[in-house]
């Protein structure tokens, strides 16, 4: 910049160029926080709302599923597949060598202590996020007696674990609890 | 063909655009050294406040409607929803609502500086007449915008400004009903006044953006209202305006935080929440205080044609103020007797709106019609008359010279400048 001899003198040279500096370098962030600061409510209202997170948990009556039978509920907007096992299947996925698993993870460990009949899942692929067949009994459930699902042929057994691709992982187990012997919480 | 454009830009990424797509180029000439008189003072901000309120509201908006719902059974709850349950959906709406207000402020403060100024005269006609464009569509804007919430004063605003259209012989009734796609304001109505006030402020954004080009093929005003005649009279845009205008922004931004934070109701109507009930009119029927001028004088006329068309014409006049000012002088601060007249129409339009928010009795209704007839009277008969039988105070001989005092020609401009501008 072309200083005047004035200005030149007032401020002296090397000074003026690091306090401008310092005072660009300073406005600069100031705009950077500022406009962070404006868009992070713009952000943030795109979040799940309060009433969607107070939509968080669900009670499901067991009482009407006989066994062999499953059914689908909704929680946060994903299916969620309650499977009453009958006894065979109960004691078939039990009794899978953890060699024989895709993603390795023991029957007990997917079901409530006491209640090794009732399965909860996540009905929904881990493939690609399609949902699986095999709630009813006329569905097809698959070689492993568990679910199938439609889009791209992988294959959970009845406790939900992956046994045929493409899907890479078994199908999550959402938070759950038993209230009594006939109801469970979700959520 | 045209050849690549030859860039200045030294970085090779810039060049590289630059060479193949100018718009650093054009930044740089329209943003960076633009040639920009020198002795603005703050009213020159208000144009690109409005500019920045028009920004605020888009990007609201937008956020606003990913949560909004235009159907007249779930419109009211889906804004108390933004209110209470979307994250900071309270400070997006209140920000929204009394970003309009502000808009007004801003750009009825910005169509002042032009009148006082003179800006609208050759050879600014052109970049006038666009303005007033932005107005009526900033107005249909804010009207469509009023009516979503779907409370009682959205409503019955709407009944009664579509109604104004049946004024209209013959065809008036049918215009209303094209306008509704019903028999009434209902969903149809709705629906297409969301549709609608989502695209308009685009459109805005077009408008403005011609504003702003022919703003740069004539170059500023300012506040003598002499031409510049000298690069001694200008200043670049960049750093000296950028600076100017973020002053006034950080002011502005106060203000308007002030509303949203402290008093974000302060300028909207109770009435809007109470539910919309389309067989109860509320006991007071007032549009937000913008409208509220143009509301008295469409009551002031006892004819239901008449009123509308007043209405109407009073901004529709505004079209043709460049013709109707006879004045060669356009800064207000040489023209001794326009100087008042203009505050006492500024004084009629205030007292219309003071009007406009009360009941048409009595003392309002005569009030109403006295400032009607002054707004007229100024626009068609003062100004053009004036023009004739004003005597000018004689004009400086250049920005330059007023500014510095008579010692034109001294050290310029990085040096010099920086405190005359104070002055202006």
């Amino acid at each position: 910049m072309a200083d005047s001899p004035a200005t030149t003198a007032a401020h002296g040279h090397a000074a003026d160029v690091t306090k401008r500096d310092f005072l660009q370098l300073i406005t600069a962030a100031g705009a950077a926080i500022g406009s962070a600061a404006i868009a992070w409510p713009l952000i943030d209202s795109m979040n799940p709302s309060k009433d969607v997170l107070a939509l968080s948990s669900i009670d499901v009556d067991l009482t009407p599923i006989v066994a062999g039978q499953g059914i689908t509920v909704v929680w946060q907007g994903k299916p969620i597949f309650v499977r009453h096992r009958t006894d065979e299947e109960t004691k078939t996925a039990q009794a899978t060598p953890l060699s024989q698993l895709l993603d390795p993870q023991t029957d007990k460990a997917r079901v409530k202590p006491g209640h090794d009949q009732w399965v909860v899942l996540i009905g929904i692929c881990t493939h690609l996020g399609c949902v699986p067949l095999g709630n009813k009994p006329s569905d097809p459930r698959g070689e492993y007696g568990g679910w199938f699902c439609p889009c791209h042929g992988s294959q959970y057994d009845a406790s939900g674990r992956v046994r045929r691709g493409p899907a890479p992982t078994n199908l999550p187990v959402p938070p759950f609890a038993f209230t009594t012997d006939t109801k469970i919480k979700i959520g | 063909m045209a050849g690549l454009h030859k860039s200045d830009f030294t970085n090779p990424v810039i060049n590289w655009i630059d060479t193949r797509l100018p718009i650093f180029t054009m930044m740089q000439k329209e943003y960076g050294v633009f040639p920009t008189p020198k002795n603005f003072n703050y009213f020159w901000n208000f144009g690109a406040l409005a500019m920045v309120n028009l920004v605020i509201m888009i990007l609201t908006g937008i956020f606003l409607a990913m949560n909004y719902q235009p159907n007249t059974a779930l419109a009211f709850d889906s804004v108390q929803h933004i209110m209470r349950d979307v994250n900071y959906g309270w400070l997006i709406r209140y920000v929204h609502q009394n970003g309009a207000s502000m808009f007004f402020i801003v750009t009825y403060i910005h169509i002042f500086r032009g009148l006082y100024y003179g800006s609208y005269k050759s050879p600014r006609e052109l970049l006038w007449m666009l303005g007033v464009v932005i107005l009526l569509i900033m107005m249909a804007t804010a009207f469509l915008g009023y009516v979503l919430p779907w409370g009682q004063m959205s409503y019955w605003g709407a009944t009664v400004i579509t109604n104004l259209f049946s004024a209209f012989p013959v065809i008036g009734p049918k215009i209303v009903t094209l306008l509704w796609g019903g028999f009434s304001v209902d969903n149809p109505t709705l629906n297409r006044f969301f549709s609608l006030h989502y695209l308009l402020p685009f459109v805005l954004v077009g408008i403005v953006f011609l504003h702003i080009a022919a703003l740069h093929v004539v170059g500023s005003n300012n506040p003598l209202g002499i031409d510049v005649k000298s690069p001694q009279d200008t200043l670049p845009f960049h750093p000296y305006y950028t600076i100017k205008d973020s002053v006034g922004m950080c002011v502005f931004l106060m203000v308007f935080a002030a509303f949203v934070f402290f008093n974000p109701n302060y300028l909207g109507d109770p009435v809007n929440f109470v539910p919309a009930n389309p067989l109860q009119t509320p006991e007071h029927i007032v549009p937000e205080w913008y409208f509220l001028p143009f509301y008295a004088i469409l009551r002031s006329v006892p004819n239901k044609l008449l009123g509308v068309c007043m209405m109407f014409a009073a901004i529709l006049v505004l079209f043709v103020l460049p013709w109707l000012d006879t004045s060669k002088v356009r800064s207000a601060r040489f023209r001794p007797i326009y100087r008042w007249v203009i505050w006492v129409w500024v004084l009629a339009f205030m007292v219309l709106g003071v009007c406009g928010a009360n009941k048409p009795e009595g003392v309002w209704v005569i009030l109403s019609q006295i400032s009607t007839f002054y707004y007229f009277l100024h626009f068609l008969v003062i100004l053009p008359l004036l023009g004739k039988l004003e005597r000018p105070l004689p004009l400086p001989e250049s920005i330059s010279q007023s500014v510095t005092g008579g010692r034109g020609g001294g050290p310029m401009p990085s040096g010099a400048a920086a405190k005359p501008m104070e002055k202006a």
